[in-house]
């Protein structure tokens, strides 16, 4: 047992406070917007410039000028506002944005990060991922605890090139909960997935982190 | 007088354009790129271009196509992960790449067109991308040296456009154009509706007619979409994009 893609959207989600601006990466972070809870006023930002993105159009809507930074159509709030990419990344490197949640491939305890490159195999870029990580406020990575052969993702070091080093603030993997200190380094456990004992998650954790359930 | 209006695309970068230059080309992936000129382009056969764009279109559209000419030497990119034949090109070592964090890029750009040689930046520092670079703590932090970008011909696309070069652009559309516009030595744009003076609001013009050399109005524009993402017409509107 362990949480679901869907489980760990909604464990973000617990993150958003009303009145944030929050910028959403592609694939579990994308999820985290069908979970703003009801009343809660969040604004999402997308990188390739607009604030206040709207959900997806209705067939036979989609405007070839209005796409999010995944390149998916996208429609348009009353509140959105659109601006370039230099204003956009204005924003973000200037810490307006109070929160982005974004995928990872490595995170290590020192909250160093890793997602965009694997030597040796091709390398598509790092988009605006360097970006968002150096100039948002409070930044939270979710990924999957361990590689699909099994080997440790949370990690002393990371051996993969960084995206960040020492940016991340909490980390959310399908089997816990991880608040990492930035500024000092150190990794707290603060949660366990469904069904997850202490005994699992540390044997599947090459960082090491103290205990704070 | 000064006429900036060209009749086509061909005839806009009559001139302009020498193997071995560098390109400036707005968009980001297929949104808001100047189709018609990157067409001309392909035909004029300029080659050994050195291309600044945030992405390099898709296989058969957009700056894919002059991928496909091999008139490409170097791209500078922040994302190039929508094209295989750029992968096959990359690992065989017919181009070359410079990766730039997509925020750097566009500020590279910015300062570049505003005569700004450099700046520093939080982005990248500890990674590869501040190898070799001067970094300098400023108030307890560090930031790298980034230098700023100039082409010898942007190539934008904006929505609507005067005479004089005024521009206004639509939705996400907008995107790297406004800054490539400043900072290529020459600028040529295409619009999908070229306007008289006085049609457009001078409060809102986006891009200022002083940035711009060259205007036409595009023949043909294609507008493709690379993700068409919608959801069913009996479903509540979503707070978010899902």
């Amino acid at each position: 047992m362990a949480w679901t893609r869907e489980d760990m959207a909604a464990r973000a989600a617990l993150e958003l406070q009303d009145g944030f601006y929050v910028n959403l990466g592609i694939g579990i972070p994308t999820l985290v917007a069908n979970y703003i809870p009801d009343g809660m006023s969040v604004t999402l930002q997308s990188e390739n410039g607009m604030l206040g993105m709207g959900p997806f159009p209705f067939e036979g809507e989609a405007d070839a000028d209005l796409i999010n930074a995944g390149k998916q159509t996208i429609t348009e709030l009353a509140q959105s506002s659109y601006f370039s990419s230099s204003d956009s990344f204005a924003m973000i490197r200037g810490g307006h944005i109070n929160l982005s949640i974004l995928g990872g491939m490595q995170v290590a305890e020192n909250g160093d990060l890793a997602n965009w490159m694997v030597p040796g195999k091709m390398v598509k870029g790092m988009g605006g991922a360097m970006d968002l990580v150096a100039g948002v406020r409070r930044v939270v990575v979710v990924m999957d605890h361990c590689e699909k052969t099994g080997a440790p993702k949370v990690l002393k070091h990371c051996n993969l090139p960084l995206t960040g080093a020492g940016v991340v603030d909490l980390l959310i993997t399908d089997l816990g909960v991880f608040e990492i200190d930035r500024k000092v380094g150190g990794m707290r456990l603060t949660a366990l997935a469904t069904g997850v004992s202490l005994d699992e998650i540390a044997a599947k954790t090459e960082a090491s982190f103290k205990v704070a359930l | 007088m000064v006429q900036k209006v060209y009749s086509d695309a061909d005839a806009a970068l009559a001139g302009l354009l020498f193997d071995g230059m560098t390109v400036m080309a707005g968009g980001f992936g297929l949104c808001g790129i100047p189709e018609n000129l990157i067409a001309a382009m392909r035909l004029a056969g300029v080659r050994d271009l050195t291309v600044i764009s945030n992405n390099c279109g898709i296989d058969g559209f957009g700056l894919g196509i002059l991928l496909e000419s091999g008139q490409i030497k170097k791209m500078i990119s922040s994302y190039v992960g929508e094209n295989k034949l750029f992968e096959k090109l990359y690992l065989s070592g017919e181009l070359a790449l410079e990766f730039n964090p997509q925020g750097t890029l566009a500020e590279r750009i910015r300062a570049g067109g505003a005569g700004i040689p450099a700046f520093f930046t939080k982005t990248g520092v500890g990674t590869l991308v501040s190898e070799g670079k001067e970094i300098r703590n400023f108030d307890g932090y560090d930031y790298v040296m980034e230098r700023g970008l100039v082409g010898d011909l942007s190539i934008i696309k904006a929505w609507k456009g005067d005479t004089e070069g005024n521009l206004v652009y639509r939705r996400t559309a907008r995107n790297f154009n406004p800054m490539m516009a400043t900072a290529g030595k020459a600028c040529v744009v295409e619009v999908e509706h070229l306007v008289e003076p006085g049609q457009l609001d001078p409060d809102h013009i986006h891009t200022p007619g002083i940035y711009v050399d060259r205007i036409i109005a595009g023949a043909r524009f294609e507008k493709r979409i690379e993700r068409v993402t919608t959801r069913p017409r009996d479903t509540a509107p979503g707070k978010g994009a899902v």
